[in-house]
């Protein structure tokens, strides 16, 4: 599904530059959910940001379903991670003046779908987070929870090969983040790949392998048993 | 290709971030508002000027005569000093390549009437060139032709007012009007925007008044209307050229101002040419100022515009948006309100125009208007400054990395 070898990644800070990623070896199969923790300055958002297409590596490869994942322009880059990624964030980032069924149906609106094929499926994968009701309420008439859950729907529209979560529980409180959590771990049950940013214990031992980075390298790589989220709501 | 889905997604942003469009809107309104008044008052002064000259051609030449104030070879002051037809045709000759129009004018007011109307008017004797010079507009039949001259024939053109004085409602042509005992056959009626005045006029072939009335072949005055080729420089030294020539041929000192006088319009183009040249350099720096001024608003108000959506920006990249996709959405919303709000601009100052235009009369403005095209013209210049100021910023914001973008703030 992801192969990723020796990656590396600076930036210029000064006249000197900063090595964050060095040397990065790395390979996910499909159906897996990986957690990538890291204190921070470990290079963990860096890693996934070059997952996610967001930004580019130096050197080394990265493939994608056995696409190699090299030298692409803007315009190319944005077909695939429409085609093949979807993304959750910290912080949501819903487009604010657009209501949640809107947000949903952004992405299939860059595929080029008609505008009433869009608008069924968005409502189809937020009936699926279970905010069908909610569905022409805009961010800010959202609870955290539920904007998070609209996030993760827009992720799921375009239907991704591979879902990226930048510390999706991080705004959240904690019975918000289980449920949350709970979602996830119900989407990979499903057989979606995933792959999370996170610096919390507890949320890291819910995905089914860690990666502790520092320093720019992997510390550490190991298959975890899985603790159910449900558990604890 | 018209895509529906983009201009949903452009109309939905302008909705929903009003003040935003107000507030680029605004900018653009205002110029074009001024622009349009400050033309429409530019225009208004010019008006003014043609206004003050529609009376007379403004390249006429005036020639009098009149009794000498000083003595000159041998003759003595206070001499009467008459042009003759010879006269006229030596300048006709001499300078025909720098007159348009030349017409001798003898004048006299006299009775005229027709069975039992009759009224007092001033009679001019002319040649077939006084149409042009006094820029008279035949309404029907024609005006005195070079055959009426040569054969003294007694026929006579009337303004449109003694028309009506004498005739009513029928028409005059073909009709005989009686100047103190004699008939004269009216060939023409004519117009003229000069007033009132000027069409209570009536004009005769100047040989027959000069046959019957007068028994010499004297002219009161020469009207000429010089070449437009000419510059109003070479105009006035036409002028000049042509007094000096005229009181050598009359026996007058060449100092005397008395004796043969040459009014030169010239004189007043230059003064207004320069005027309006200068007010024309005016208005186009005042113009360009205000241009300016939109233009460097719209482009502070893209860059503002995309700096506070480079977080919507970035989560639309990452959701797969190209540069292109980025480029086009910014743009047309640009350019959209620009055009939008020049054109309310635009209508309210035409509408400040209409409104106070009346009443800057006595402040030397008529009818202060912009034509369409230079408001059409300003407003494509907007549109494309527009674009043009938008296009730098929008670019960046198609270059912006989601990443930096979507960093927590």
């Amino acid at each position: 599904m992801l192969e990723i070898k020796q990656l590396h990644k600076s930036y210029p800070i000064g006249d000197s530059r900063l090595h964050v990623l060095k040397g990065i070896n790395l390979s996910v199969k499909e159906g897996e959910m990986v957690a990538i923790m890291g204190s921070s300055g470990s290079g963990k958002s860096t890693l996934l940001n070059i997952i996610g297409m967001l930004d580019h590596a130096d050197s080394g490869d990265y493939i994608l379903d056995g696409l190699p994942i090299k030298n692409l322009n803007e315009k190319k880059a944005a077909e695939y991670r429409n085609k093949f990624l979807g993304f959750i964030f910290q912080s949501f980032n819903l487009i604010n003046y657009k209501n949640a069924l809107e947000n949903v149906a952004l992405p299939l609106y860059y595929q080029g779908m008609k505008r009433k094929e869009r608008q069924e499926l968005a409502m189809f994968h937020l009936e699926k987070v279970g905010l069908a009701d909610w569905a022409h309420h805009l961010p800010k008439e959202l609870s955290g929870g539920q904007n998070q859950r609209v996030a993760i729907a827009r992720a799921l529209a375009a239907n991704p090969k591979l879902l990226l979560a930048d510390e999706p529980t991080g705004a959240l409180d904690m019975t918000t983040s289980y449920e949350i959590m709970e979602f996830i771990q119900q989407l990979n049950d499903e057989g979606k790949t995933i792959l999370m940013v996170t610096h919390e214990e507890d949320i890291a031992n819910m995905c089914k392998r860690i990666i502790r980075l520092r320093d720019g390298v992997i510390m550490e790589d190991t298959a975890i048993k899985q603790v159910r989220a449900k558990q604890h709501v | 290709m018209f895509d529906l889905d983009l201009w949903r997604e452009i109309f939905q942003s302008i909705n929903k971030n009003r003040t935003r469009g107000l507030l680029s809107g605004f900018t653009v309104a205002f110029a074009i508002m001024l622009f349009t008044i400050l033309f429409g008052i530019a225009n208004g002064l010019e008006n003014t000027f043609d206004e003050l000259f529609i009376k007379t051609a403004d390249n006429a030449i005036y020639v009098y005569s009149g009794r000498t104030s000083k003595p000159y070879k041998g003759l003595q002051v206070g001499r009467a000093v008459s042009l003759y037809n010879e006269d006229f045709e030596y300048i006709k000759n001499e300078y025909s390549n720098k007159i348009e129009y030349i017409t001798p004018k003898l004048s006299r007011n006299f009775q005229v009437s027709f069975i039992n109307k009759k009224g007092s008017y001033n009679v001019l004797g002319v040649h077939p060139d006084a149409q042009h010079i006094e820029k008279l507009k035949i309404k029907k039949g024609r005006f005195i032709n070079l055959n009426d001259i040569k054969s003294h024939l007694k026929v006579i053109v009337i303004g449109r007012l003694i028309e009506e004085d004498l005739f009513g409602k029928t028409s005059a042509i073909g009709q005989y009007v009686n100047l103190e005992g004699i008939n004269y056959k009216v060939v023409g009626v004519f117009k003229d925007n000069g007033g009132d005045s000027q069409e209570r006029l009536a004009y005769l072939p100047i040989t027959t008044v000069q046959h019957i009335y007068i028994g010499k072949d004297a002219v009161g005055e020469i009207n000429i209307t010089y070449n437009r080729k000419m510059s109003s420089d070479e105009a006035l030294t036409f002028g000049t050229d042509l007094t000096q020539t005229l009181r050598q041929r009359k026996n007058v000192a060449p100092t005397d101002q008395r004796a043969i006088r040459v009014n030169n319009m010239a004189l007043q183009t230059k003064g207004i040419e320069t005027m309006t040249g200068g007010l024309g350099i005016l208005i186009f720096i005042i113009g360009l100022g205000t241009l300016i001024a939109g233009i460097v608003g719209i482009s502070n108000i893209m860059i503002f515009i995309v700096k506070e959506r480079t977080k919507e920006i970035g989560i639309r990249k990452a959701l797969g948006a190209t540069p292109k996709s980025i480029v086009s959405i910014i743009l047309i919303e640009s350019v959209l309100i620009t055009a939008l709000a020049g054109y309310i601009g635009l209508l309210i100052g035409v509408g400040v125009l209409k409104w106070v235009g009346p009443s800057l009369k006595e402040y030397y403005i008529t009818n202060p208007e912009v034509h369409f095209n230079i408001i059409i013209t300003a407003t494509i210049v907007l549109i494309a400054a527009g674009t043009l100021a938008g296009f730098v910023p929008a670019q960046k914001a198609s270059r912006i990395k989601p990443i930096i973008a979507l960093r927590n703030d």
